[in-house]
């Protein structure tokens, strides 16, 4: 395995523009795309069968396992997750809140030729009867970059942290 | 005459089976209800095990008003406004925490655990103009019964013990599903909803709406967890009125007292894993009592105002708008060693299944909340409709008006009580 370098310590930060990080950009705009489209199917295919979507509610936390999350899915529970968004008797699946997000801001947290860590910054508009909330979060993406080129790339992790993840916010009918 | 504004007394909108619409939307019965049910009644504002010990302190509302609760150097629980008694800042902003005080941000008056003013700095200006023992935290009485604790500001108002009355034995049952151990919170989720608060309020006594809005959450779990919830049509699963708004409404009758076991209910084959993992540290005995609790209660005790105690949660409503609720659902689980972890870990997974603003269950009851609202303020004097099964309701061996789980027994005694607040007299 490739010897990782991480940013952004002391050591020389990389460049969004390293082909490996561009990678993990070009999987996490697509991946955006496909969650504002309500591609559910195409969304659960960009993640690898150990992978976790997690969006915790304790700021500090690492230990999802051991703290009440709003999102902790694996597998299991993703599909679970993309059947009821899509099989329609999911009332505000339905009849949910049209979403426009941009994701920017990326900092590669660590890289290798196998592995890229992204953060980045979200910012999600949703738009429901007259009503426009906006969905601030900080993101971290796990993504395992495939041997054979960009098209295997896939997402290991996924955490989403609202800027207000321990206020109330809207029950929603979409996904971060 | 214009029904949208109609001087009609509030507690007049009300009948024994039916409300106006105009209890959701009218402003100035929101303004009222703040006054007469929620700065007046016992409102909820912890779990014990939030300030498990001296010191620890929880930030929230009573109505619309924002409190500190706190447990003192002496075990004692407080309810305080959070309001500086000079010029009115809030004294903390942590939603909670441990602290050996309050100190305002403003002119550093500082406070005790107990709300007493303990110092106010260049105290010279203040020679001859106030006493510091005039100028606590504005306390509200508080007080607490199997580990709930609730305030108010009425000094007058009935002990809670007499409030609670026939619920107490509810609330005993619902404790039980920790399996030998004390409950404890685990976590808890917050969401808003564009709607009043009673709608809400009706929710967690409405058995009706389940197979319908919760269709997506049921075709998500095991057979046994969906069969479980299948009460639609068992004539054993009913709601007793408990008084004083109080209601329950037993989904799972035969969970209604988890003491109560034959030991001919099969464990659900979902819990394999976690029994084998429990029987490492704890007996047959005690595995079967824990795991039978999962999925908590097979009840809904709703408390009027503003909590519920549902099967293996607390659901808390706020008002803040006549539009606007923010709701808390706060998971709960056994409080023991740490062996029990892996099962508080289940109990994380089911709530998080369920419930929350991304959860397989809460937003759908948001969606149909929502349209509520949106409808209601459609002809405002037209009325909702209470009155399913009100001529099968009969009075239970306890004497407690009583009908089926489907049937809407709950939300008649919550706006029976509602009526009786809202009284000028």
């Amino acid at each position: 395995m490739t010897e990782a370098t991480t940013a952004p310590a002391v050591a020389e930060p990389v460049s969004t523009t390293d082909a490996r990080v561009a990678r993990a950009i070009d999987l996490v705009w697509r991946e955006a795309e496909l969650l504002d489209r309500a591609d559910y199917v195409g969304w659960n295919e960009l993640f690898t069968g150990d992978g976790f979507y997690v969006v915790p509610i304790d700021p500090d936390t690492d230990d999802f396992e051991n703290t009440l999350n709003m999102v902790y899915d694996d597998a299991r529970m993703r599909e679970l997750r993309v059947g009821r968004m899509t099989e329609g008797y999911a009332i505000a699946a339905v009849d949910a809140a049209r979403t426009v997000r941009t994701v920017s801001r990326f900092v590669p947290e660590s890289v290798s030729d196998t592995e890229v860590v992204l953060r980045s910054a979200q910012v999600l508009i949703a738009y429901k009867r007259r009503r426009h909330d906006i969905w601030a979060a900080d993101l971290t993406h796990r993504v395992r970059l495939a041997a054979d080129g960009p098209a295997g790339d896939r997402i290991a992790l996924k955490i989403v942290r609202l800027v207000d993840s321990e206020d109330a916010v809207p029950a929603a009918g979409f996904l971060l | 005459m214009n029904q949208y504004i109609d001087d009609t007394a509030p507690a007049d909108l009300v009948a024994a089976d039916r409300v106006a619409g105009r209890l959701y939307t009218d402003p100035d019965i929101f303004e009222r209800e703040m006054a007469a049910i929620f700065e007046t009644t016992w409102v909820w504002v912890a779990h014990e095990s939030e300030l498990a010990t001296p010191g620890s302190f929880k930030s929230t509302y009573v109505g619309r008003q924002p409190v500190i609760v706190t447990r003192d150097r002496k075990n004692n629980l407080h309810t305080m406004l959070n309001r500086c008694r000079h010029r009115g800042a809030s004294v903390c902003e942590k939603p909670q925490g441990r602290a050996n005080g309050f100190t305002c941000p403003y002119h550093a008056w500082s406070y005790g655990l107990d709300g007493t003013l303990r110092g106010i700095p260049y105290p010279d200006g203040y020679e001859g103009v106030v006493e510091k023992r005039d100028l606590s935290l504005r306390k509200l009485r508080t007080e607490s019964y199997g580990g709930m604790v609730f305030a108010t500001f009425a000094e007058d108002v009935e002990p809670l013990a007499d409030f609670l009355g026939d619920a107490k034995l509810w609330i005993d049952r619902f404790m039980k599903q920790g399996g030998g151990y004390p409950i404890k919170v685990l976590g808890k989720h917050q969401f808003r909803f564009k709607g009043n608060w009673k709608i809400q309020l009706e929710n967690t006594t409405d058995g009706y709406h389940f197979p319908i809005v919760h269709r997506s959450w049921m075709a998500s779990v095991d057979a046994e967890t969906a069969d479980m919830m299948s009460f639609m049509t068992d004539p054993d699963a009913i709601t007793h009125d408990l008084g004083n708004g109080h209601s329950v409404m037993q989904m799972v009758p035969e969970h209604a007292d988890l003491d109560v076991d034959d030991g001919s209910e099969p464990l659900q084959g979902r819990f394999d894993d976690l029994a084998a993992e429990l029987s490492k540290s704890f007996s047959d005995t005690e595995v079967r009592r824990l795991l039978r609790a999962m999925h908590g209660t097979g009840f809904n005790l709703n408390l009027f105002p503003n909590v519920a105690m549902s099967s293996a949660f607390f659901r808390v409503l706020r008002p803040v708008a006549v539009d606007e609720t923010v709701i808390e659902h706060i998971a709960i689980g056994p409080d023991g060693p740490s062996e029990l972890d892996p099962l508080n870990r289940e109990r994380l997974r089911i709530h998080e299944h369920f419930q929350g603003p991304f959860g397989f269950g809460t937003p759908d009851d948001a969606e149909g909340w929502d349209r509520v609202q949106r409808g209601a303020r459609a002809e405002p004097a037209m009325p909702i409709l209470v009155n399913r099964g009100s001529a099968r309701e009969k009075t239970s061996a306890e004497g407690w008006p009583t009908s089926h789980v489907t049937d809407e027994t709950g939300m008649r005694a919550a706006y029976n009580q509602w009526k009786r607040m809202m009284r000028d007299d």
